[in-house]
């Protein structure tokens, strides 16, 4: 009884941490319409900053309550300034591209700013000062509970109340959620949309940030907050509704306790239950528990989708010139050589897999790792468990895959736009907690290693030479299906719903059939990763897996079929060359994305096409 | 006080707008007529900047604003009163006024919503009703007052009298009156002359992006053929 009381108020705490973050998210998605990844990042700078002047305080208040409270309060208006100004030189000017370009870009901030902490705060944990005031506990109900998690609660609550206010009683936020509705009238009344949009920012990082600092006294600052706390965000803010402030605290209740209670009753299988009740709720109400069916915010219109003709005859020529080198490639390159471009032929299947769903099917995937890591695992487990050949990895790779593509894909494609992509990051997660958590079967972290090939394929050439027949095969198959009858219904249900229902398209089907076909060609990807790397860890099916293919679609261009490929060259390569080169990677790497979205917004193979169309 | 030239617009790569040129003097109401899908919306946007002008010049009080943001070109002194009248539904009547207001201009009676009131008895009756609970005709009524809260100079109203009925036509007509009475100049558009000669003093025909015609409404309405041509249905 005691225990349950306690989680129950623990779960209440996690709570109110869990809305501060999620209410930031939701007032920034509900006016600009961007999803921003970077809302994580904030957060742990709130934590940082907060860390820093807490500590560094001058004599006199080292250890005060007003050092103390002051710097929780510093830090969260610093955060929110870092906020704007993240705004103003970064996402004002995305503000029309297409919603998975401001969400590039916005990752192309987490990578940056993971670099920049790491670089000012360094790679330890670092443990912040309890709160004075609030230290130890209270006796409540009979139980001792600690004070700072009672005040926790309270935040909660009183941070929903001052938004209501200001969003209720205030012309800025009348302001605001009239600009949620319709921003171009809103400016055509004579308000500067601009500095609306600025504020919202500062308002929303500024919660983020208050979110993190005020974690100090409760556990330790490091570099893995910002993503940990970005899928809870998300999951609370869809569960929620999108842009309701009441539902995302409704959905922070449910969240929270949901840890709390499950971490007593089924410990082993707490993050799955998260996902599942979001999956769950998302199937019932597909706009989330507040949330209503919202006409696209407007004043960004979008440009459709050029249509795919034949393959011009030039690329019809580099393409059969690049393969001859590849073929070539063993005789002329080391095995280390030969190894990494095994690896970027496997991105290639990888991306492409992904495009499949995204640029014909117009579905986009944050959790596309889900696949090619049910690929690996499926041929890493039947290796271990069973010592089965390779050929029978292989071929397990794809089954398994194409089954959790069949059950995701089931849920995921019945919804559409972000909360489609939000449930395909949710099942992304289950499949990861499930390679994390049941350490029996998956070994958890320690992977499943010794995964090699059988003796006839362990020379790096023939490995080679079995990869690219199985990728480019499987590549050019996907390239095949976008422009058989099957691709120019997936196309026509994605350009017009209705109309292709109208005309006897079974959208459902389409995009369900499509959905499994691209989980398939990711698995044979994963399956020959696992084989090439000789081993398979969680990370293989984690989130930052399936950002990577993200990123090779969009960096290609989700508009044309060479896309991806591009895309996946340009993506690995890079990675791999930077990640040799320099410890900063991710600056890099976060920097050139954010480059890339500012100059090239259709990719580089769109670049490329629109410049060849000249 | 407006003078458009050579006005030009696009959407996407279709040419809407084919040098669109016209005035509006001071205190008069214009009317801008032509049929569906005439340009006529297409010329107000672009007037207002939510639809940039690829060519051309907007003259309003002697200063070019083509290519402004809207909120500029509103600060300026230009009402716009869309023609789906995009009222925020989750806000209510008071809160949407809220939003359209802006400060004071030099010479101008400036609006405030107990004014407004009184040009629309009926949204006075209904100040906390949320935009969405209202009939078509009482958010035609309150589009207009929001507007009018910016205290512009020139109001721009699309097609004011599009699916409204009998009565509310004839309550539109006399605060189209009373505004005009207050000194405001009036660019409207319509499909129909039946609504536009109760209130217009001059015509500007419109047709696929060009200017036709420009006249008295008198002198329209005299010439038969113009009519037969342009605006027959
Ligand atoms: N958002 C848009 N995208 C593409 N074309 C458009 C868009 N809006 C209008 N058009 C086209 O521009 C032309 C002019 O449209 P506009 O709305 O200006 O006409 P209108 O005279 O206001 O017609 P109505 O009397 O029906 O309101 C039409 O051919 C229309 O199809
Ligand atoms: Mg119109």
């Amino acid at each position: 009884m005691e225990d349950l009381l306690i989680q129950a108020l623990n779960g209440l705490a996690s709570a109110s941490s869990l809305f501060l973050v999620a209410s930031g998210l939701t007032v920034i998605f509900g006016v600009s319409r961007i999803v921003n990844f970077a809302h994580g990042s904030l957060y742990m700078l709130g934590a940082y900053v907060g860390w820093s002047l807490v500590t560094q305080l001058p004599e006199g208040l080292a250890g005060t309550s007003v050092g103390f409270w002051g710097s929780i309060l510093l830090a969260a208006l610093i955060v929110g300034a870092i906020g704007m100004v993240i705004e103003v030189l970064l996402l004002r000017r995305i503000y029309e591209a297409p919603e998975l370009f401001q969400l590039l870009a916005t990752f192309g901030v987490v990578l940056v700013v993971q670099d920049v902490a790491l670089l000012i705060w360094g790679p330890q944990d670092l443990l912040g000062p309890r709160a004075p005031l609030l230290r130890g506990s209270t006796e409540m109900l009979g139980v001792r509970f600690p004070r700072y998690e009672l005040f926790l609660i309270i935040v909660g609550p009183v941070v929903l109340g001052l938004l209501w206010l200001l969003f209720h009683r205030t012309r800025w936020g009348t302001l605001v959620r009239a600009a949620t509705q319709d921003r171009e009238m809103v400016s055509a009344l004579g308000v500067d949309q601009r500095r609306l949009f600025t504020s919202v920012f500062f308002l929303g990082a500024m919660l983020a940030g208050l979110g993190g600092t005020l974690q100090l006294p409760r556990e330790s600052v490091n570099l893995q907050m910002d993503l940990a706390i970005i899928t809870e965000a998300f999951v609370v803010v869809v569960v929620g509704g999108l842009g309701s402030l009441p539902g995302a605290f409704l959905a922070a209740l449910l969240i929270g306790e949901l840890h709390a209670f499950g971490i007593l009753i089924l410990p082993r299988i707490t993050l799955v239950l998260v996902f599942l009740v979001m999956a769950i709720v998302l199937v019932a109400r597909p706009h989330g528990l507040l949330g209503r069916a919202s006409a696209p915010s407007r004043g960004a219109a979008a440009a459709p989708d050029p249509p795919i003709g034949p393959t011009p005859r030039p690329l019809i020529v580099a393409g059969a010139i690049a393969l001859a080198l590849l073929i070539a490639a063993p005789l002329l390159l080391r095995d280390y050589e030969i190894s990494v471009l095994t690896e970027l032929l496997i991105f290639v299947l990888f991306a492409a897999s992904l495009h499949f769903i995204m640029g014909p099917g117009g579905m986009a995937s944050f959790g596309h790792a889900a696949y090619f890591g049910a690929g690996a695992y499926g041929a890493a487990l039947l290796a271990k468990h069973l010592g089965a050949p390779m050929l029978l990895g292989l071929a397990a790779a794809p089954a398994l895959a194409g089954l959790l593509g069949i059950a995701f894909g089931w849920f995921c494609v019945r919804l559409s736009g972000v909360y489609s992509a939000m449930l395909t990051l949710a099942f992304a997660q289950i499949a990861w907690s499930v390679a994390f958590q049941w350490v029996e079967v998956t070994g958890g972290d320690n992977g499943i290693l010794g995964v090699w090939p059988d003796g006839w394929a362990r020379d790096k050439s023939v490995f080679f030479y079995l990869t690219l027949v199985l990728c480019i095969g499987a590549s050019l198959m996907l390239r095949r299906a976008v422009r058989a009858p099957f691709g120019y219904a997936l196309r026509a249900g994605r350009d017009n719903a209705l109309r292709a229902e109208a005309i006897g398209i079974d959208g459902f089907r389409i995009r369900w059939l499509a959905f499994t076909v691209a989980a398939v060609a990711a698995g044979i990807a994963g399956g020959l990763f696992a084989y090439s790397k000789g081993s398979v860890f969680p990370s293989t099916l984690g989130i930052p897996r399936s950002v990577d293919a993200l990123l090779m679609v969009l960096l290609g261009g989700v508009q044309t079929l060479s896309g991806p490929i591009v895309g996946a060259l340009a993506f690995a390569g890079l990675q791999e060359q930077l990640m040799r080169a320099t410890e900063l990677w991710r600056l890099i790497m976060g920097s050139v994305i954010i480059a890339l979205v500012l100059f090239f917004p259709q990719g580089l193979a769109g670049a490329v096409q629109k410049a060849w169309g000249k | 006080m407006l003078d458009v030239a050579g006005l030009h617009a696009h959407y996407g790569r279709a040419h809407i707008l084919d040098g669109v040129g016209f005035t509006v003097a001071a205190g008069e109401v214009a009317v801008l007529l032509g049929r569906n899908g005439s340009g006529k919306s297409t010329t107000m946007k672009a007037i207002m900047g939510l639809v940039p002008p690829s060519a051309g010049s907007v003259r309003f009080e002697g200063r070019d604003i083509a290519g402004q943001p809207p909120f500029r070109i509103a600060r300026a002194g230009i009402g716009y009163v869309p023609e789906e009248r995009r009222i925020f539904t989750d806000l209510t009547v008071l809160e949407n006024l809220d939003v359209g207001r802006q400060p004071a201009r030099a010479g101008l009676r400036s609006w405030d919503a107990a004014r407004l009131f009184d040009l629309f008895p009926s949204l006075g009756a209904m100040r906390d009703r949320p935009g969405g609970r209202m009939s078509g005709g009482e958010q035609q009524m309150l589009t207009i007052a929001r507007t009018l809260m910016g205290n512009p100079r020139l109001l721009l109203l699309d097609e004011p009298s599009e699916g409204l009925a009998p009565v509310i036509i004839e309550r539109m007509v006399h605060a189209i009156a009373a505004l005009k009475a207050e000194g405001l100049s009036i660019l409207l558009s319509e499909q129909n002359l039946h609504f536009a000669r109760l209130v217009s003093d001059r015509a500007v025909i419109i047709e696929k992006g060009r200017i036709r015609w420009a006249g008295t409404l008198p002198d329209l309405i005299a010439a038969d053929d113009v009519r037969e041509q342009y605006l027959s249905v």
